[in-house]
């Protein structure tokens, strides 16, 4: 007999037919992913199974037997009793699903007692057995802490425990890794796998992430509007999909492990029209960098990156940071590294983050290393963000000095930098509770280029965003834009949000939101406005028509699109991105990058695109810098962070990133348990 | 517990400045508003010497600032005070002495206290048994009959004015059906069962009122903890209705049910003023209401600080049981 039989299933809200004729089975023991795009019923699916629509309004048809239990003819105290004995579930928000006022330990110990008839010290030692179990270190301490005690690894965790208190025969995860970081991901992830190993229940998976489900399930449903797109085992349908829908999907699944294949083509806008594209941008700038990327046209080849290209043929020097190489005439754009930008002899004793060095006629125009352009001998050791404690950084580190030295050394070197920041810092609180959530940053933005910046939550990445566009005052550094310091807001550096939900105003309609920039302006001539909303409305590929309409009649990818007009509007030469296709499915996300990189190539927009999703920075960014705790810990084109990373944190980051191959991702799993026991 | 005596400390600072704030402002406002003070003190019969030498006694004649200096002084080291004709001694604290009476304020205070707290106390443990009870009942059986009818009786209860409310409960059950005696009060001290026979009818109409609120509150509250997401993981591992209503939901609801508490319980010290009229109950409210209208100043003073005190007090309680019924609130 099947663990799970489900026959042509049904599920109503009111009109809308969330799923609709899906029929599948699972075996005792076996794994399958429900796979989709939100709005697919993949959930909806999930709930049925726990006969969780009972009592919602929701109209459920056709059969679903779990572990024995037809749920659609059972009755309540049958429910109950399947619910967490049988098929327990473990939900997506680890932090909103477990009750915030009682201890973590006391939850599970009292869903134990709901099916055990034991007693509440017994249920208590159980709890702390399975949070044990679930790798909480120190169970018996840690089970009477509250969920907000917790981090978001080891609430999912705790909530994992408490799904195997009852030993179920069928796990049921409905996203389980979704709210976590990618590192954390992969962590409990093997622990499920772990656990499927050794308890042999059954696993049913529903997940967006083809990614996740290629790394645990041994088959995959993929669904669309409630229906069965493609069903089959794991590899064959990941390998040679049989169905244009999960092609396309596939497709759109932005790979971590490929180069990126559209460039960010800045050369482009430099060779067709340096003029009239990048109208503010000077041509000699323009055409350097976009020979700076002439490798990148040419298909599938590795591109020559920019920093390398435009320091004037000194390809070693371009990782000087990390690598603590001597450099000659070379520019180490970000990182903390040291270059020499003269014919000196630089050497940059470069441990991550933390790199000192001695460096004659150097530039370092990123992060906390030593910047000396003088021409003696400049040693200073530079402690991670403290830029340097050289006596001989003089105000010669200053931009338009450094910028001067470069060019004149590195003939053809670009230089212009549209956005630079400078040992950038930004506190939380005051006295001794003082957190500093960006602790010395340097970076330096080039007209038309993109940079990634990669982090987990709390990497400091957002609040970085937030100040190179002014929404928040550094503590202590400074962002240059055009090679002048900035305090408050640039209307040329405009940001991109990433909800794009909560960052339209519900009440004002989509049109009159783009329009606040224009009018921020002093913009009054409300026909002029309109026609302006009209045309940034079509240049995202939305219709003008929709100036009148109010963001809730919009679908994700669209409000998106909104926020990336709004932003337009003030015509910036710079765009932060901060987030902007997370809450985004991976079709639409595609289009949604597909986009930024069209309006980037049109108007020279040089982006800046901060995002936890590392596959995703690697398709659109030219350079990429890692961020953890507040620091950057590496960073460099982005073929070569990514490719051969250097910092173990960025190596820890790429092995977690699931991989689509689940052969690849079994090997990756090896990988880590050799890595965490080593 | 270093952080809950800082927490102490820096709260009673605050109450000590807020009363200080609400100090001046009763001040300014009673004090320096016009109308002949000696004159309504000392009655309309007296003669323009008889008016002087009593605003002399009474100060009337310095800087309001100097009285209100000699007001502080009197609550921190007692003052002593003519009466006319001798000299007496009120000692700290003292909140000056009545105009109409050679009474001292303190001592008003602290007559009616004890019946104004009689019957808030009592009231209160009424109003959250029913209110709450009747709350939690109808967010249980939500969506059906008995919940609606509860809601519908909860509405009546908050449109119904409680002058209302006694009257009907006066007549009807000392009146027509004659169950009780009509209450006349009789202090705790003296006889704690006819004190509590006393009180029954007050404290059930001044608990009808504010229970249909409490009800409504503790309706909506659990109503909205019980769509939340870890509601649904208890339900998903098969824990009962009963468990997830009377358990996590109502844990839930009871940060707005301690906080509407501590208001109402502190408007109530001070604002009851209507039910004591009513049940003949002398208590603080009352008395204010007599000494405003006879503008006995240092009476309203006093009392409006007691009050004031009361509804400070009622709030730092609120402010600790927040923090003990939901863990992730950090008492600063």
């Amino acid at each position: 007999m099947s663990l799970v039989q489900v026959t042509d299933l049904s599920v109503e809200f009111g009109d809308l037919r969330a799923v609709d004729g899906l029929s599948f089975r699972l075996e005792q023991g076996a794994a399958l992913a429900l796979v989709g795009e939100s709005g697919s019923g993949k959930s909806t699916v999930a709930s049925a199974l726990l006969g969780l629509h009972r009592g919602t309004g929701a109209r459920v048809g056709g059969s679903i037997e779990v572990a024995g239990t037809d749920v659609q003819q059972a009755s309540d105290d049958e429910l109950r009793r399947l619910r967490g004995a049988k098929a327990a579930m473990v939900f997506q928000d680890p932090l909103s699903s477990l009750d915030p006022y009682y201890a973590i330990g006391d939850q599970i110990a009292e869903v134990y007692r709901v099916h055990t008839r034991v007693s509440r010290r017994a249920a208590r030692a159980r709890a702390v057995e399975v949070l044990d179990r679930v790798g909480i270190p120190d169970a018996q301490r840690r089970s009477r802490s509250r969920p907000h005690e917790f981090s978001g690894g080891m609430r999912q965790r705790a909530l994992i425990a408490m799904a195997l208190a009852c030993e179920p025969e069928l796990l049921i995860a409905d996203e389980p890794t979704t709210a976590l970081d990618v590192t954390v991901q992969a962590q409990i992830l093997d622990l499920l796998h772990t656990l499927r190993e050794e308890t042999g229940m059954g696993l049913l998976l529903v997940t967006h992430d083809v990614g996740v489900a290629a790394e645990s399930v041994d088959e995959v449903l993929v669904m669309r509007h409630g229906r069965v797109v493609e069903h089959g085992p794991v590899a064959e349908v990941l390998d040679a999909p049989t169905k244009p829908y999960t092609r396309d999907l596939l497709a759109a699944v932005p790979r971590v492990d490929v180069r990126r294949t559209a460039p960010g083509a800045v050369s482009e806008a430099g060779a067709r029209d340096g003029g009239g594209a990048m109208p503010e941008a000077s041509t000699e700038g323009a055409k350097s960098v976009s020979s700076g990327h002439g490798g990148a046209v040419s298909p599938g080849v590795a591109p020559g990156d920019a920093a390398t290209v435009s320091a004037g043929a000194s390809p070693r020097g371009a990782r000087a940071g990390s690598s603590g190489a001597s450099a000659e005439g070379a520019e180490d754009v970000l990182s903390g590294g040291v270059a020499a930008a003269c014919p000196g002899v630089a050497s940059g004793g470069g441990g991550v983050g933390s790199s000192g060095g001695s460096a004659e006629g150097a530039e370092d125009v990123l992060s906390g290393g030593v910047a000396a352009v003088s021409p003696g001998v400049a040693s200073g050791g530079g402690g991670a963000g403290s830029s340097g404690g050289s006596a001989d950084r003089p105000e010669a580190a200053s931009p338009a000095t450094v910028t001067e030295n470069a060019r004149g050394v590195t003939s053809g070197a670009s230089g212009d930098f549209v956005l630079e920041a400078a040992g950038l810092r930004r506190e939380f609180g005051r006295g001794k509770r003082a957190l500093a959530a960006v602790d010395g940053v340097s970076l330096a933005l080039r007209r038309g280029e993109t940079l990634g910046i990669v982090g987990e939550s709390g990497s400091g990445k957002t609040t970085l965003g937030r100040m190179l566009v002014g929404l928040l005052e550094p503590t202590a550094g400074e962002v240059r834009y055009e090679g002048h310091a900035r305090v408050g807001v640039n209307p040329a550096v405009q940001m991109v949000f990433q909800d794009p939900v909560s960052s339209l105003n519900p009440r004002r309609s989509v049109g009159e939101s783009i329009a606040d920039p224009l009018r921020a302006r002093g913009e009054r001539d409300e026909n002029r406005i309109r026609g302006r909303v009209t045309e940034l409305l079509e240049r995202v590929g939305l219709e003008g028509a929709h100036y009148d309409r109010y963001p809730h009649e919009f679908s994700g990818g669209q409000r998106q699109r909104v926020g990336i007009a709004r932003a337009l509007a003030a015509d910036p030469r710079v765009i932060v991105c901060d987030e902007p296709v997370s809450a985004l499915d991976v079709t639409t996300q595609a289009q949604v990058v597909a986009l930024l990189g069209e309006l980037q190539r049109e108007l020279g927009l040089a982006l800046v695109f901060v995002a936890h999703d590392l596959a995703v920075v690697r398709q659109v960014s030219d350079r990429v810098a890692v961020m953890r705790r507040g620091r950057i810990v590496e960073s460099g084109p982005a073929d070569e962070v990514y490719d051969n990373p250097q910092d173990p944190y960025t190596k820890q980051l790429l092995a977690a990133v699931p991989a689509l191959d689940p052969q690849v991702a079994a090997r990756r799993r090896a990988a880590r348990r050799e890595l965490a026991a080593a | 517990m270093s952080g809950f005596a800082g927490f102490a400390l820096r709260r009673a600072m605050g109450a000590v400045l807020t009363l200080l704030v609400i100090s001046v402002i009763i001040y300014v406002v009673f004090y320096a508003t016009p109308g002949n003070v000696a004159q309504i003190t000392c009655g309309p019969r007296c003669s323009p010497e008889q008016v002087h030498q009593v605003a002399q006694q009474l100060k009337l004649d310095d800087p309001l600032y100097l009285r209100y200096w000699h007001f502080l002084e009197g609550i921190l080291v007692g003052q002593d005070y003519s009466t006319g004709t001798s000299v007496a001694h009120c000692s700290a604290p003292c909140l000056g002495q009545s105009y109409q009476s050679d009474q001292q304020v303190t001592q008003i205070i602290l007559t009616k206290l004890p019946v104004s707290l009689s019957l808030v106390v009592g009231a209160m443990v009424l109003w959250l048994l029913m209110g709450v009870g009747t709350g939690v009942l109808s967010a249980w059986r939500r969506g059906r009959f008995s919940e609606r009818a509860l809601t519908g009786l909860t509405l009546a209860g908050v449109a119904t004015p409680v002058f209302v409310i006694g009257l009907v409960l006066m007549i009807v059950i000392c009146g027509q059906l004659e169950l009780l005696p009509f209450p006349e009060y009789v202090s705790f001290t003296d006889d704690p069962e006819q004190w509590a026979w006393s009180l029954l009818l007050p404290w059930f109409t001044l608990a009808l009122n504010e229970a249909a609120y409490f009800a409504r509150l503790t309706r909506a509250s659990m109503l909205e903890t019980l769509a939340e997401d870890h509601i649904r993981t208890f339900r998903a591992y098969g824990v009962g209705e009963r468990s997830l209503v009377g358990r996590h939901a109502l844990r839930g609801a009871l940060a707005p049910i301690i906080a509407l508490n501590a208001n109402d319980f502190g408007s109530a010290v001070g604002g009851a003023v209507l039910i004591e009229t009513l049940f003949g109950l002398p208590g603080i409210g009352q008395e204010l209401v007599h000494a405003v209208n006879v503008v006995d100043l240092p009476v309203v003073v006093g009392m409006v600080l007691v009050i004031g005190f009361f509804v400070v007090l009622a709030n730092a309680v609120a402010d600790v049981l927040y923090a003990v019924a939901d863990r992730r609130v950090v008492l600063t």
